[in-house]
């Protein structure tokens, strides 16, 4: 029991940042129709925010300790970072502790500002373009923005801690009447299960009560309609762009602490976000999140050692199988439309 | 032949004329020049050259004339690897054997993989083929290590089998593939001045493949079969309505586009008997798609041509490092010469991969028809320059 | 239809462009025969570095490079001459080998074994190197091993740690400078007994590929024969990032101590996920929880960060040994690029001179002669102490060190120290030891 609570809680857990980056795949696709092969690229770049701006914060000068020696027996050079000289050395430490929920700040202007440029420099003159070509497209742009990084921050993966406060792990079990120790969970990733709902509980209600919102929305059903009523239906799908590339940003920079980021991550995630993109159906809100979360707790009970000793290698493939499944059960995903990508 | 058109058979024998003189073609420096880094005429390459563009002959089957996007292509290649290497474990070192199995194992693979896949069109088929490949690649690489070989790949032992042929050679090392005595690996080098050319029999076994394989491409292309899987490129819902099932079609163009596959991937085994179950995974599969969207879907020549680029970049363009770009610029002052280099040293040998991005968006982008667009228009150009009235090819269309 | 017929031309356009690029040769030699394959005929001779320049693994592979490009500027005579001074033997003199120049070509392995074999063979067979070194992961080293056995050039392999590579996928062409691991599980099991007592019970986490089999094995065997048991052994895909389900379930299981058989980016997100669960805040059994990583590298630790504090793994070499070979490395290499060499750099640069080494007491870059001048041969002078390349098995036996990540560090290269040297007795083994069993070398092959 107590196994099994731990893997649905885990499962909500991975299923939160599925459903991030579904979330703003389908926002794109469902708005702009567009496959944006490229994402996981953006999710990438939020997480190499939370490492710049933790660069920034360290930035330092240095200063020579007599006292100690390098390794080539040379007088030690010690960097300083800067805010230690502004802020003193205490309240200094306090903020580059901080940096990854601070990173969150910084990465919206510059998430939003990468989305725009991509969507008004390139996706924009791959709308009337085939599927096809808007796949290979961004799945190129996708290979740059990920090599332009390595080339930046090299291939080995970052550290990039949490703060000090939110260390150490919840013992959930013990809240809830089962002995210490059974269930417990990193306060961190509680953190991103609830910052995840609230993004989307957000964007949810942005679409749903906001005028800017309804626009879109009319223009996702219908677009040529939204036009001829003269309103400026491009520009807010730009914004949408935007707002994608955000969501996939924030859950990238929430994200650091629980893996160090690396260059490559966002082509990891790539696959793995198409098939919950799918598996909910394209273009379905609703159907990415329900998906992600699904597939994030099909993942951690396929993890569990009682189920890998029955069937050897089910942890490997289990993603798959779940798509195929659903693929040929329910043609057009758990919540889809009709018509949609099947030509 | 005696079918095929006068255009056909002109692109047969080109095809013909550049595989069997590629020995000479690709290696246009002479050695120990500075230029010799760019020849690419040496037996591996080659090799790959050939049987990528097998590959990409038979994925083209599929999705150029039906426009089916499969993902998970690679899939076959590795299964096809696998089988030529077990038959070199247990059967012997022939290779034609191993290919025969190879082929048909990737048949029966893609026979089944396509029936299921084939349900769905349109991305859902492209997810489908994907997560069937890539359930194969984590499957090999791990728990089926036993069979697969897992993450070191299946490798010949000098205790196999080999009931139709020896464990060992005299010498004691693992004997090597052949055709009825002749090593594939044996080469004859012919240096004519500072040039040197080699001709290496695994390469012509591999040309002679290709060769064969490009003319039933080109027979595929013009039977009334391939007017079929056309038709249900264009518009499959008028085929349906007209009361064809276009499924058998469609899946009988999926299982030959496996077994070139298949082909491939037995004829890799065959060079270098080593299969590994990286070959199967899903960026592996991207590598022919962009293979055949490079060289122009849809065409015949194009995905050979793409298969060659492809892997022309990978192994020429990653082996320039640092000094050989000094030692290129060398005659610069300095400080130019430092500067230049670290503006190209980003792009170049280990930023392989950042360039090949950079062109494949370029060609994605302006070019979609590739290559082969790329030829017709710089042909265009060229007759509108020397007839100055000429009517100028406005078509920039990917010819489907 | 007719649209095709415009991309026949188009095929033809392109051909005649590829054909124009052929210039006709003039004069005829004949052609020499070789007695092995790429025999260095002129004034210098080329040594291939196949290393991942691309792939997760670039950083390290960049390392490699550095210490292959000190290795050849000391065996030309440039430079401090770096262990040249402080190696046993004697024979190389600081002009080249054999007094030809030594000249490199590099490749990329992409860390995928038939890229590794693609670029292998293209600097055998296009740029003519004699010998091919480097790598970073089991399977690669094992493919292009018998890539070089088949092909008549020596292989010394550069950081590969399972077994089978000198185990059951050995070749007589190849030879291995790093440790595997079996060592690490000897020399670890004893330390942490001692540190952690002899009645613990652990849990591993094993990357399901040869690698994670084979380290599993020998952590397991040589803890159970110190009297720890093991609760249970999970296999974890190569590419899962995300750990928190594996680790989740540990304490439940009623564990104390948890084993985690990965390496590179499994290995760096398996131990943040598990210090992020709090685990070695916690006490099972009346004892803290504690974590262990077979095989650590700099650069995982690195990657890691705070998180490797306090945890006990094993390396090959490291920086701090203040041996007067690794003193003499150290020096050479930090002075050329400001920064301590990795594990990884150190066994490649090893890796090189044993090779020219074993060339010139051979005297014959034949791959025979200089696989003979290697078994057997005993050397000290190269960091870990005296060291025997055993000719059963192509295996260096030598000192194994017993890290743990430092409390303090003072440098982001100074994440590892030692706290014990293990001496190469406690790791010897049998070469018939049934971890290592089946393959054979088989014969050496001189190619032609």
């Amino acid at each position: 029991m107590d196994a099994i609570i731990l893997q649905i809680l885990n499962g909500l857990d991975k299923g939160s940042a599925y459903a991030l980056i579904a979330l703003g795949l389908t926002l794109i696709f469902g708005t702009l129709g567009v496959v944006n092969f490229a994402h996981g690229a953006l999710f990438m770049i939020g997480a190499f925010c939370a490492v710049t701006l933790s660069r920034i914060l360290t930035l330092s000068h240095t200063v020579i300790d007599e006292t100690k020696t390098d390794f080539l027996g040379n007088p030690l050079k010690v960097d300083v970072p800067y805010v230690h000289d502004i802020f003193g050395i205490a309240a200094g430490n306090a903020i580059i502790d901080w940096a990854v929920p601070l990173a969150i700040l910084f990465a919206i202007p510059v998430m939003i500002l990468v989305g725009v440029v991509m969507e008004r420099g390139l996706i924009k003159h791959f709308y009337k373009r085939p599927h096809a070509d808007q796949i290979l497209v961004t799945f190129g742009l996708a290979i740059v923005l990920q090599e332009v990084i390595k080339y930046f921050y090299g291939a080995n993966p970052i550290p990039t801690p949490a703060p000090a406060a939110f260390k150490g792990s919840f013992d959930f079990g013990a809240a809830i009447g089962f002995d210490p120790n059974l269930i417990i969970y990193p306060y961190w990733r509680i953190i991103y299960f609830l910052f995840a709902t609230l993004i989307i509980g957000g964007v949810f209600a942005f679409l749903q009560f906001t005028t800017f919102g309804m626009v879109v929305r009319a223009g996702m059903a219908d677009r040529e309609t939204v036009g001829l009523l003269g309103i400026n239906i491009d520009k807010r799908f730009t914004i949408m762009f935007g707002i994608a590339a955000a969501v996939a940003g924030l859950a990238g920079v929430m994200y650091t602490p629980i893996n160090s980021p690396n260059y490559h991550m966002g082509m990891d995630f790539l696959v793995l976000s198409f098939v919950v993109v799918v598996v909910g159906g394209m273009g379905s809100l609703p159907g990415a999140v329900l998906a992600g979360f699904l597939l994030g707790v099909l993942e951690s009970f396929a993890s569990m050692r009682e189920v890998i000793d029955i069937i050897p290698g089910i942890n490997q493939i289990i993603i798959y199988l779940v798509a195929i499944i659903i693929l040929l059960t329910r043609p057009r995903g758990l919540m889809g439309r009709k018509g949609v990508m099947e030509d | 032949m005696k079918s095929l058109t006068k255009n056909d058979l002109t692109l047969l024998v080109a095809v013909a004329f550049l595989t069997l003189f590629a020995p000479f073609i690709l290696n246009p420096f002479p050695e120990g020049s500075a230029m010799a880094q760019f020849n690419a005429g040496y037996p591996d390459l080659m090799q790959r050259f050939v049987i990528f563009g097998i590959f990409a002959i038979g994925f083209n089957i599929l999705f150029g004339l039906t426009g089916y996007l499969s993902f998970g292509h690679a899939a076959f290649l590795g299964v096809g690897s696998y089988a030529a290497v077990w038959m070199f474990k247990l059967l012997s070192m022939n290779v034609i054997p191993a290919i025969i199995l190879s082929v048909i194992v990737a048949g029966l693979f893609s026979l089944l993989i396509g029936f299921v896949s084939l349900r769905r069109s349109g991305i859902y088929f492209s997810i489908l083929t994907l997560a069937f490949a890539q359930m194969m690649f984590a499957l090999a690489y791990s728990v089926l290590t036993p069979i697969t070989g897992g993450e070191t790949g299946l490798q010949l032992a000098l205790d196999d089998p080999r009931i139709l042929g020896s464990s060992q050679t005299p010498e004691g090392n693992i004997p090597v593939p052949g055709l009825f005595g002749m090593e594939m690996r044996d080469s004859f080098d012919l240096e004519l001045g500072s040039w040197v050319f080699t001709f290496n029999i695994g390469y012509y076994f591999c040309a002679l493949v290709l060769i064969a394989s490009f003319y039933l491409a080109i027979r595929i292309f013009r039977s009334p079969f391939g007017m079929m899987l056309r038709a249900v490129k264009s518009n499959q819902q008028r085929m349906n309505y007209t009361g064809l099932n276009t499924r058998p079609y469609t899946l009988a163009a999926f299982v030959i586009s496996g077994m070139y596959a298949g082909l491939a991937g037995g004829l890799m085994a065959s060079m270098d008997p080593l299969a590994g179950a990286e070959r199967m995974q899903w960026t592996a599969s991207g590598e022919v798609v962009l293979m055949t969207i490079l060289g122009g879907a849809g065409t015949l020549i194009g995905p050979v041509l793409g298969a060659g680029f492809i892997k022309y970049f990978e192994n020429i363009f990653s082996k320039i490092n640092a000094t050989i770009l000094h030692e290129w610029f060398a005659f610069l002052p300095d400080g130019l010469e430092d500067f230049i280099v670290a503006i190209l040293y980003p792009f170049i040998g280990k930023g392989w991969h950042l360039t090949l991005g950079i062109l494949f968006m370029m060609v994605v982008i302006f070019l979609p028809g590739g290559l082969v667009e790329g030829g017709q228009r710089i042909r265009s150009w060229l007759q509108a320059r020397k007839s100055k009235n000429g009517r100028p090819n406005g078509t920039t269309e990917p010819a489907e | 239809m007719s649209k095709t017929d415009v991309s026949r031309r188009g095929l033809l356009k392109t051909g005649a462009l590829a054909g124009s690029g052929l210039a006709l040769p003039t004069i005829f030699t004949a052609q020499s025969a070789h007695a092995y394959t790429n025999e260095p005929t002129g004034s210098s001779v080329t040594l291939g570095f196949n290393v991942p320049q691309t792939g997760p693994y670039a950083d390290e592979g960049a390392d490699e490079l550095r210490a292959y490009q000190l290795a050849i500027e000391h065996l030309n005579g440039g430079g401090d001459g770096g262990m040249l001074n402080t190696f046993s033997s004697k024979a190389l003199q600081g002009n080249g080998i054999l007094g030809k120049e030594v000249k490199y070509v590099t490749g990329d392995t992409q860390t995928k074994s038939d890229a590794a074999r693609a670029s292998a063979k293209s600097m055998i067979e296009k740029d003519g190197a004699v010998m091919i070194t480097g790598g970073s992961s089991s399977g690669v080293a094992v493919a292009v091993q018998a890539l070089c056995q088949e092909a008549g050039v020596i292989f010394m392999a550069g950081l590969t740690h399972s077994n089978d590579t000198t185990g059951k996928d050995k070749r007589a062409n190849g030879f291995r400078h790093f440790f595997n691991s079996y060592m690490s599980g000897a020399a670890l099991a004893p330390v942490l007994a001692n540190a952690y007592g002899k009645d613990r019970k652990a849990y591993h986490l094993t990357a399901d590929y040869n690698w994670g089999y084979t380290t599993e094995e020998a952590v397991r065997s040589s803890t159970e024969a110190m009297g720890w048991e093991t609760v249970a052994a999970v296999k974890t895909p190569l590419t899962q990032t995300d750990f928190s389900s594996y680790i989740a379930p540990v304490l439940q299981s009623g564990a104390d101590t948890l084993i985690l058989n990965h390496y590179g980016g499994n290995m760096v997100n398996s131990l943040t996920n598990a210090v992020q669960f709090g685990l070695r805040d916690k006490q099972v059994n009346g004892k803290d929880f504690q974590i262990v990583v077979p095989l650590y590298s700099r650069l995982m630790a690195k990657g890691a960060g705070a998180n490797v504090k306090g945890i006990f793994g094993s390396t090959n070499w490291h920086w701090s040994l203040q041996d007067e070979g690794s003193k003499a490395f150290v020096r050479s290499f930090g002075t050329k690029y400001g920064f301590p060499p990795s594990q990884a750099a150190h066994t490649c640069y090893v890796q090189t001179l044993l090779y020219a080494d074993a060339v010139q007491r051979a005297g014959s870059f034949a791959p025979c002669a200089v696989a003979e001048a290697l078994e057997g041969y005993e050397f000290d002078g190269l960091g870990n102490g005296k060291t025997l390349y055993r000719a059963e098995d192509h295996q260096c036996f030598k000192d194994v060190l017993v890290v743990k990540g430092k409390e303090n560090p003072t440098s982001e290269f100074d994440l590892l120290e030692i706290v014990e040297v293990t001496p190469v007795e406690q790791v010897t083994y049998a070469p018939d030891h049934p971890q290592f069993s089946g393959g054979a070398l088989g014969t050496c092959n001189n190619g032609a």
